[in-house]
């Protein structure tokens, strides 16, 4: 009977580690950006979060390059910029760097302008990527307007420095 | 009440195991329908609007309206409104319920455009389709989003909504290596389908467009991408009820990305200012295919065959086992407007 109680209670412990664990690590990685966080920026809807093995849910046709670099999960949300330049980031969580690393050179092209964010970031005209420790990170405009370049950098660093 | 197999039973038409249920039914096509069936093209209208976009990134709305009137009249060799009356009979769907297929899986910046959409929804209602008879649909609701489309059950309004609504079919369909449920859309709620694909590079397809655009219809997609999707593109059209009743393809290739897709790569964005239409969707596809790779030589970039992924899948919804429709260039009748 003692025994018992207090196995339970070694799992009980051990339960409420890991949840506590995994809370902390969730608050730790949340990396969007609240409305007004970053001038000009509101998020507007609600973060969408995607394991692995539901990745092809968002981004079916393109989720087995995630999964075969280490996606561990994707992350996504989406923005306006000043109510008129939408955008959405998404972070790819993935199991190590060296993903990260893979799935940042494979968006690499010629007109890519290298920028320092992160261990490593590329600019375009309408998007931004970066990776950072295991994450890899994707904030893209869905037009091109004269700010847009500008609004996009800020954004990024936002994220950058909640990661 | 008869259903659509005993109706053509009944009309003495011949199942020929070839092509689309069009060839059961006739075809919408002006060239196409004063020649026998060995000699008769499929054929394909790419028609242009090189001032589509303006300065923006939207397509002008009018000019959508126009291009499609003009597409359909090119094709049907009919005013728009008979070429819509046309499509509705051929499709057996008076009074009954037409899916529009979008393709909103690319986001925002590369799906199926608003505009398009509610011009044909606009040009189904002008010649009698009621609007609670026309269902815009796809995947899931964020890709109906992504396409500008609000959820919307009111059999009162145009419907829009997704397989996650509809549910998917108990049993499994199979065909080839093509094992898979179906919504409930396509199987049960409507009478024919109206393909409205975006034009896209795939990072394993090669290219998606009209066949790729049903992997939208079923529920585990990703069990159909091995080996450059090639033959499930094939196997899974080659399934009756996407043989009867996927109709006509007004592809959209308004934008497109050359390259990085099916996602949304705007450094890779570029304006066809075209509609494609045609009721063979393989040589849709094969006209499609032409489209991309010749704008990836512009800016270039290798072929799909060296990158590692061409659209094999065309060919083999070609072949003699599928019979999907021709992508024999010498068979596909190609007018450019």
């Amino acid at each position: 009977m003692h025994y018992s109680i207090w196995k339970r209670s070694i799992v009980a412990v051990a339960m409420a580690a890991l949840v506590l664990g995994l809370g902390c690590n969730k608050t730790q990685q949340d990396p969007f950006p609240v409305s007004g966080a970053i001038t000009g920026w509101q998020k507007t809807d609600a973060t969408r979060v995607f394991a692995a093995k539901d990745l092809w849910q968002y981004i079916d046709g393109d989720a087995e390059h995630f999964i075969q670099a280490g996606v561990v999960s994707t992350s996504t949300s989406d923005y306006t910029y000043n109510g008129n330049l939408e955008a959405v980031i998404d972070v790819h969580t993935m199991s190590g760097p060296d993903g990260a690393r893979k799935i940042l050179e494979t968006g690499l092209t010629r007109d890519a302008k290298t920028i320092q964010l992160g261990d490593e970031g590329l600019q375009y005209a309408q998007s931004v990527s970066f990776r950072k420790g295991r994450y890899v990170v994707r904030v893209v405009a869905y037009e091109a307007t004269p700010d847009a370049r500008q609004a996009l950098m800020a954004l990024a660093h936002g994220v950058e420095a909640r990661l | 009440m008869k259903n659509r197999r005993e109706f053509l039973k009944g009309t003495g038409a011949v199942l020929l195991g070839s092509q689309s249920a069009f060839a059961l039914a006739g075809s919408l096509s002006s060239a196409s329908a004063d020649q026998d069936a060995s000699s008769a093209k499929s054929k394909v209208v790419i028609a242009r609007d090189l001032a589509l976009h303006g300065q923006g990134s939207e397509p002008n709305e009018q000019r959508v309206i126009n291009l499609l009137d003009h597409a359909m009249t090119t094709y049907t060799g009919r005013d728009p409104k008979d070429a819509w009356k046309h499509v509705i009979a051929m499709g057996l769907a008076q009074d009954k319920v037409i899916g529009l297929k979008v393709n909103g899986l690319g986001s925002k910046g590369i799906a199926t455009h608003t505009a398009l959409i509610m011009a044909v929804a606009e040009r189904l209602q002008l010649a009698g389709v009621k609007a609670g008879n026309i269902l815009v649909w796809d995947q899931n609701a964020h890709f109906l989003e992504a396409c500008g489309m609000t959820v919307n059950t009111d059999p009162g309004k145009i419907r829009c909504y997704s397989s996650e609504v509809a549910g998917f079919e108990e049993q499994e369909s199979s065909w080839g290596v093509a094992r898979i449920r179906i919504t409930k859309i396509l199987t049960r709620e409507c009478a024919t389908i109206i393909n409205l694909p975006i034009l896209k590079d795939h990072s394993m397809a090669g290219v998606t467009f009209a066949l790729k655009n049903m992997y939208g219809v079923v529920d585990r997609p990703f069990t159909l991408h091995a080996d450059n999707c090639n033959p499930a593109v094939a196997d899974l059209n080659a399934i009756p009820v996407f043989r009867e009743k996927i109709r006509l393809t007004i592809g959209d290739a308004m934008s497109s990305v050359y390259d990085g897709g099916p996602g949304f790569h705007p450094e890779r964005l570029w304006y066809p200012n075209a509609l494609i239409v045609g009721e063979d969707r393989v040589a849709v596809d094969q006209t499609a295919w032409g489209i991309l790779e010749r704008k990836r030589a512009e800016v270039g970039m290798p072929t799909l065959e060296a990158a590692g992924r061409p659209p094999r899948y065309i060919a083999t919804a070609a072949d003699a086992s599928h019979r999907l429709g021709t992508n024999d260039p010498k068979r596909i009748n190609l007018v450019e407007v």
